[in-house]
């Protein structure tokens, strides 16, 4: 079983169109949706739908922390705040804010986290979050999702606004690599089995799916069966799929665009070893902040590439659980 | 005002007895406010216990999250609980935590007590009002302390740009915070102007005269677009002279003299409490 088939296309549309896109449709339907902004509405494109919902769209400026505040009141008054910014400022720089204010008050806020990890690129480490899966993922009750290509995160936007409490979604603004069909749906503390196999389980969230389809593709020319997941909601997370994946292949390779500790890795590492305990690798960022550069040097420098994933699996081959 | 004095005296013997039972806490900064609870639940805001639903409402976010005795002694004046649950101030499993919870506490609208942040979540109200045609008011008290914190001032200056003329914003200005005098630790200069500057309309008044600050609200009201920032002048400790001498009074646990001081202080209230009832 392989549902997604090599090579894999970038998509037509950015996330950010499509983050504008959704908005907009939202906000058309539904009144209480309010979209805030702190100063970045011209690089995530809602700028091009402001005009169309300007009492619906919120810029607050550059204070992001005073930001989750002013989300907090709008869902205190019935409305359904989507607030978003970089990741690092959603979450590293506004934590007590999106903690206090919004998580531990019981409100409705969903908070978009864009330019996910390394893909900040030439805004360098102070930009560059690695951490802030981790971050919300420690926020009791909140949801935690990474969304990889534009359908899934239009969905995962579309859920949030249907589901009570604090939704963080992470993501890219430029474009994804397409993996998903217009149908496809992403219920909340499931994850997508992209790809069968036998002989190591591949878990991926965000632009390290594809990454990960590559590398199955890569091993299997190999001799070695690769089941892939995109374990795209990180909090609450599959733990069936993760212990089925863990039960059938023996070996748990996780895969993201964040630090190893906290996100991804962590929940499934942490999962596991009450569920099911087999031997683990977590691909990600080791002991490292971000910098400046492309995406591709950035992923090669902190090996988040295809080549990083095939490498772990044949190391550990022999440490498979039979 | 007859009836607004009862009810502030209510509010002060009440805090001073939750605080005293708990055995220490906040006495400092609750009792600062009294004076202005009063007004708001006594006098201005339209709000009812049984009304907490209806979005016309008027609101109130106590910012300065540490006053919450204060404000919990006035919710029970206001009917939104019986007088008894106050002894519960802080006990395990209460419903009245140290810093107010609006999932814990009838009448409580936000949580918080992290300082910097209740301003921000009024700001949001008012502006979430606003878009919405609502007509309400929305009230918060911050302290000189907390304006320590840039959030407040992020906070102004967008309730400014956005004409948020039904917001209050309600500096307790007891001069005093946690480890000092403000002054000392952090100069706050002079509010009015800050809170000028930022575009607000802004008056100082008497923090412990109810009619002055009755009037800075409607006074208030009378604003087109300009938000509202009183700057009440207080001591912390306010109404009980013995503690309002207290050198370090923002956070007490009673000696043996302190609680005399505070039994007599409890004792003459509820005094006057009973013979305001009797003459209303």
């Amino acid at each position: 079983m392989n549902l997604i088939s090599l090579p894999m296309e970038l998509e037509e549309k950015e996330m950010r169109q499509v983050y504008a896109e959704t908005i907009l449709e939202l906000a058309q339907k539904d009144p209480r949706v309010v979209a805030l902004e702190a100063d970045l509405m011209s690089s995530i494109s809602t700028n091009k739908i402001q005009p169309l919902i300007p009492n619906q769209i919120i810029n607050c400026g550059i204070m992001e922390a005073h930001m989750m505040g002013v989300a907090a009141g709008f869902s205190l008054t019935g409305k359904i705040p989507f607030v978003h910014t970089f990741a690092q400022f959603a979450t590293r720089r506004a934590f007590d804010q999106l903690f206090v204010s919004c998580a531990y008050a019981r409100l409705n806020v969903k908070i978009i986290g864009s330019d996910a990890g390394v893909t900040a690129e030439h805004n360098g480490g102070t930009h560059m979050a690695f951490e802030d899966l981790g971050l919300v993922r420690l926020i009791p009750d909140a949801t935690v999702y990474e969304a990889s290509d534009s359908t899934m995160l239009k969905a995962l936007l579309m859920q949030s606004h249907q589901d009570y409490g604090i939704h963080y979604i992470r993501t890219i603004r430029k474009k994804a690599i397409q993996l998903y069909h217009p149908s496809e749906q992403f219920p909340k503390g499931k994850g997508k089995l992209l790809r069968e196999g036998t002989d190591v389980a591949i878990v991926a969230s965000g632009i390290m799916v594809a990454e990960a389809l590559t590398a199955a593709h890569i091993l299997s020319s190999q001799g070695i069966e690769a089941m892939v997941i995109d374990m795209y909601s990180i909090k609450p997370i599959d733990r069936d799929l993760l212990r089925y994946a863990a039960e059938k292949t023996g070996l748990v390779i996780t895969a993201e665009n964040h630090n190893v500790i906290g996100g991804l890795g962590s929940a499934a590492a942490e999962t596991l070893a009450e569920t099911y305990p087999v031997p683990i690798y977590r691909i990600g960022v080791r002991e490292q902040f971000g910098q400046v550069g492309k995406v591709d040097y950035l992923k090669e420098y902190y090996q988040l590439t295809a080549k990083d994933i095939v490498a772990a699996v044949t190391e550990r081959m022999n440490e498979r659980k039979k | 005002m007859n009836e607004l004095k009862a009810f502030q005296d209510k509010i002060r013997l009440w805090t001073l007895k939750q605080l005293y039972h708990l055995g220490f806490g906040h006495y400092g900064g609750s009792l600062s406010i009294v004076e202005a609870l009063a007004v708001l639940y006594g006098k201005v805001m339209n709000i009812h216990p049984d009304r907490m639903h209806e979005e016309d409402r008027d609101r109130f976010i106590l910012s300065k999250g540490h006053g919450g005795p204060a404000l919990y002694a006035a919710l029970a004046a206001k009917g939104f609980f019986p007088y008894e649950l106050l002894y519960t101030l802080n006990q395990n499993g209460t419903k009245l935590p140290s810093h107010p919870d609006r999932n814990l506490t009838p009448g409580v609208e936000m949580t918080t007590g992290s300082l910097g942040q209740g301003i921000s979540v009024a700001v949001g109200v008012a502006l979430s009002l606003k878009l919405s045609n609502i007509p309400s008011y929305t009230y918060t008290i911050v302290g000189d302390g907390e304006l320590n914190e840039g959030q407040c001032w992020e906070a102004a200056q967008f309730a400014a740009h956005h004409k948020l003329h039904r917001l209050f914003v309600l500096v307790d200005d007891n001069k005093k915070q946690l480890d000092g005098w403000t002054k000392d630790i952090c100069n706050p200069l002079d509010f009015v102007e800050k809170f000028r500057s930022f575009g607000f309309w802004a008056c100082r008044v008497n923090g412990a005269d109810m009619e002055e600050i009755d009037e800075a609200i409607q006074e208030g009201k009378q604003q087109a677009e300009k938000p509202v920032a009183i700057i009440l002048d207080t001591v912390k400790g306010q109404g009980v002279p013995y503690l309002e001498m207290k050198e370090d009074n923002h956070h007490i646990r009673p000696s043996e003299e302190d609680k005399r001081a505070i039994e007599r202080a409890i004792c003459e209230l509820e005094r006057k409490c009973q013979l305001e009832e009797v003459s209303l």
